[in-house]
């Protein structure tokens, strides 16, 4: 349900993005990066936050006529972006958590692999197969 | 047609039967009509050696001369001869192969002939490679047969045609490939799309030509794995794997850190994607180490690779971790990934509520996570403790704020079950509102029979004792310890006399103390009393002893009483009595409300019929009351409900006649007969009383030995994790 799925690294460049094929991937690579804005302010308002599961989820960093953007924050600055398509109403806050909670699940498999640099580009095609579910299912089980 | 024997005699040559059948393949791929036979005679070469590649060949090389000719003609639109047999090929082989692999093999005839070839030659090396080979080569090998000798020879480790990127994969795959990998097969399609699709191919290329040269090497190794089982490790290799690991990490039961093996692979000489798909597929428990069995299947997979095989998307079966490992990664990798994840089960129930509310519902999520493995451990052991405070609180009724929860308790055991001990404490203790919240609570184990029971019993008491408004779980827990030896007692002899008789279910439990306790007499008499008021102090079987040691004590007193010819001291003591009997009587079963009842009675007429017990004699007592309660018991299991009065006259009279002194005295003075019938009359009500309760204990026995069925199948399925 998904439609676009970033992950951006420290740096705020793109470690992994990918866009449901149907739509314009530009745009949502355009509303990923904007959205970058939004995460770096809520980070900063965190300040000395505590690394805690609620405060990686930043929720719903701005809604658009036809998508809402979500971020999540991981303890080393990774950020995931989600854009979901506005028309399902179904999802529920719990429901982005949980799919951010599985991201970060194969972000961490992916980190987990010596043979990855952090920082190169992401180009696991097993580690983030479920990311593919999250588009297909919007909960992969 | 001729060309196409060479080339199978070349490869023949240069190649075993496989190989040679691959090339033949290759050469059929371009004719449609091959297909399906090459599907066939593949399968067998699959599982059979070289002889029936001869004749498949021979086929195929009919074939090939049919096809070629054809081909030859769509040389030069081979890019629209491509669409065509991969459309054919996938018909005929949509049942067989990957359907998502289809598209992507429709797609890569868009791409150029070459790249689609070379990674349709890859595939080949498996039954479902050659299939799609065959779909691609269509197009693909129209050129291949021209420039064929090269790139078949190129396979050879001649040096690799230049002409395309995907000639040289091609040529690379082929050898290699031939036999087993109808995974990597499977793979290689993806693979071959991917070339196609994302730099990675250059990558792959890079390793086809790596592949190439090491051809040879690879045929030996190819030869030695299992011809059925292209991934399954011999035991050659897996000597050699295990002496590597060692080289490394000289503990065989330990982990190869992944920085070493990182760096152990490396040395392969793959590109860093192929390492890093084959860590992923054989970091089995994604702990960022490999085992021994992990470094195998990695070890494995690379050998594999770079002989050509391309690797699979899934790991095969073969190289599947160890269950025993797999199972120790498991629960290493659900707790640390539940830690991590802090995983919605394991957050549910902490979350949901402290204590007993959580973990009842806790059970659910127990039953239906396989991970919260953890969870369910405390759950089960909480239960017996449960019980046993459960069976406590019963001990204690009498008349205090403990006893109130604690009698509830032994009378529904189902309760405990429940998990809940606040449910069955809360029932007990407080007012029935209370106690139905708790079993609406119990969402997991609530029975309806129990929570219907204990709604009943509720109602069916007057009315808990409203002392008790501490939180059910507190009262259960301060109990001391040997208090729960008194419960399992008395749950246990409640459980006894529940698979007895109906009617004899409570006379039993009453029955049974007492007969131990010959010499007891005078003590539990006294006690009775005291222990009115403080059932729960006594061990083991003195709770039930103890109250219905009362009501022998009374009968015994009142026994005595008539023995002494004592009018009226008998018949205020028979009135104490029987009341006290009942009251105590009404303690033992555990009702709640009856105890309630019972305790203010028995507070009050144990301090009335206290000093009369000590007057009295107490081991004399004793023997007494037992046949005397015996009888009144049996008659009553007899004669539940009819006659009471008669029956109870007549026990009454049997126990008056038991002593000589009664009917002595009721035959000497007419006061004395008319004392006797008040007597027996007082009895007959206290029997009649006793009667009706005990018909209510059996109720609730009876209850709680379903509600405690109904647990036990519950706690069933726990046992076994």
């Amino acid at each position: 349900m998904a439609v676009c799925v970033a992950v951006i690294a420290k740096e705020n460049y793109p470690l992994y993005i990918r866009s449901a094929p149907t739509e314009n991937e530009l745009k949502f690579h355009y509303m990923v990066h904007t959205s970058l804005d939004v995460v770096d302010e809520k980070i900063s308002a965190m300040g000395k936050a505590l690394v805690d599961q609620r405060e990686l989820y930043l929720g719903l960093l701005y809604p658009t006529e036809d998508y809402k953007v979500y971020g999540y924050v991981t303890n080393s600055k990774v950020k995931f972006v989600m854009v979901v398509d506005s028309s399902n109403t179904a999802l529920r806050d719990n429901e982005i958590r949980s799919m951010f909670r599985k991201l970060h699940n194969s972000y961490t498999d992916v980190m987990c692999n010596p043979f990855y640099n952090p920082g190169d580009r992401i180009q696991s095609r097993w580690a983030l197969f479920a990311v593919h579910a999250l588009f297909l299912q919007g909960l992969p089980c | 047609f001729c060309f196409i024997m060479e080339l199978c005699g070349a490869t023949r040559l240069g190649y075993f039967g496989r190989s040679q059948f691959y090339i033949a393949l290759k050469l059929v791929a371009v004719a449609q009509s091959g297909f399906p036979l090459r599907v066939e005679s593949i399968n067998t070469v699959k599982d059979l050696p070289l002889p029936r590649f001869v004749a498949s060949k021979n086929e195929q090389e009919s074939r090939h001369a049919a096809s070629y000719s054809s081909d030859s003609e769509n040389q030069g639109s081979y890019s629209g001869v491509i669409p065509p047999p991969p459309g054919r090929g996938q018909v005929k082989k949509g049942s067989i192969s990957h359907d998502t692999v289809q598209p992507r093999t429709t797609a890569d005839p868009q791409e150029p002939a070459s790249p689609v070839v070379s990674p349709q030659q890859s595939p080949p090396t498996s039954p479902h490679t050659w299939r799609k080979h065959n779909r691609h080569p269509s197009g693909g090998n129209s050129e291949r047969p021209l420039a064929g000798p090269g790139p078949f020879w190129s396979p050879f480790g001649e040096a690799q045609s230049g002409g395309s990127a995907g000639d040289a994969v091609w040529s690379g795959h082929s050898p290699p490939p031939p036999q087993e990998n109808w995974v990597s097969f499977a793979d290689t399609p993806p693979t071959s799309t991917l070339l196609t699709m994302h730099p990675a191919s250059a990558q792959d290329q890079t390793t086809v030509r790596t592949v190439a040269s090491a051809t040879t090497a690879n045929e030996i190794r190819r030869q030695s794995s299992s011809y059925d089982d292209p991934w399954k490790i011999t035991d050659e290799q897996r000597q050699y794997y295990v002496n590597q690991f060692k080289t490394i990490q000289p503990d065989l039961n330990g982990f190869i850190p992944g920085s070493a093996a990182k760096e152990f692979f490396t040395k392969s000489k793959l590109p860093i994607l192929e390492l890093s798909h084959i860590w992923e597929l054989s970091d089995f428990d994604k702990d960022g180490a490999l085992t021994l069995d992990e470094f195998c299947a990695a070890f494995h997979l690379v050998v594999a690779r770079k002989n050509g095989y391309d690797l699979p998307e899934k790991l095969p079966e073969s190289l599947m971790p160890k269950l025993i490992d797999l199972e120790d990664s498991a629960d290493v990798g659900d707790q640390p990934g539940e830690v991590g994840y802090s995983g919605s089960p394991a957050e549910a129930p902490p979350s949901k509520s402290p204590s007993m509310p959580s973990l009842n519902q806790t059970w659910p999520e127990l039953n239906q996570s396989s991970e919260d493995t953890a969870i369910v451990h405390p759950v089960p052991i909480r239960m017996t403790p449960s019980k046993i405070h459960m069976q406590e609180m019963e001990l204690k009724r009498t008349g205090s704020d403990h006893t109130n929860p604690t009698s509830p308790l032994l009378v529904k055991p189902s309760d405990l079950s429940e998990e809940n001990k606040i449910n069955s404490s809360v029932k007990f203790a407080s007012g029935n509102t209370v106690a139905d919240g708790y079993s609406s609570s119990d969402s997991f184990t609530s029975d309806p029979e129990q929570i219907g029971s204990n709604v009943t019993r509720q109602r069916s008491h007057s009315g808990t004792s409203p002392d008790n408004t501490a939180p059910p779980p507190p009262p259960p827990r301060p109990q001391p310890s040997h208090s729960r030896s008194s419960s399992l007692d008395m749950n246990r002899t409640f459980t006894v006399t529940t698979g007895q008789q109906q009617a004899g279910v409570v006379a039993h439990p009453p029955a049974v103390p007492p007969r131990p306790q010959p010499s007891q007499a005078p003590g539990p008499v006294v006690h009775r009393p005291v222990d009115a008021d403080g059932l729960i102090t006594h061990t083991s079987t003195s709770p039930q002893q103890i109250p219905e040691q009362p009501n022998f004590a009374d009968f015994s007193q009142f026994e005595v009483f008539a023995a002494s010819n004592v009018n009226e001291e008998q018949d205020d003591e028979a009135e104490k009595h029987p009341e006290v009997l009942l009251v105590e009587k009404a303690s033992d079963p555990a009702s709640s409300l009856r105890v309630a009842k019972t305790d203010s009675k028995i507070e009050e007429k144990t301090a009335t019929s206290a000093p009369a017990n000590v007057s009295k004699g107490t081991t004399p007592l004793a023997p007494p009351p037992k046949p005397v309660r015996r009888r009144l018991k049996s008659e009553d299991e007899l004669r539940p409900e009819v006659d009471e009065h008669t029956q109870k006259t007549g026990v009454l009279a049997a126990v008056l006649a038991s002593q000589p002194s009664i009917p002595r005295s009721i035959g000497k003075d007419k006061k004395a007969i008319q004392a006797s019938i008040r007597r027996n009359k007082e009895t007959n009500t206290v029997l009649a009383r006793l009667n009706s309760e005990l018909q209510q204990q059996l109720k609730d026995v009876l209850e709680e030995r379903i509600s405690l069925e109904v647990q036990l199948e519950q706690l069933r399925p726990f046992s076994h994790l």
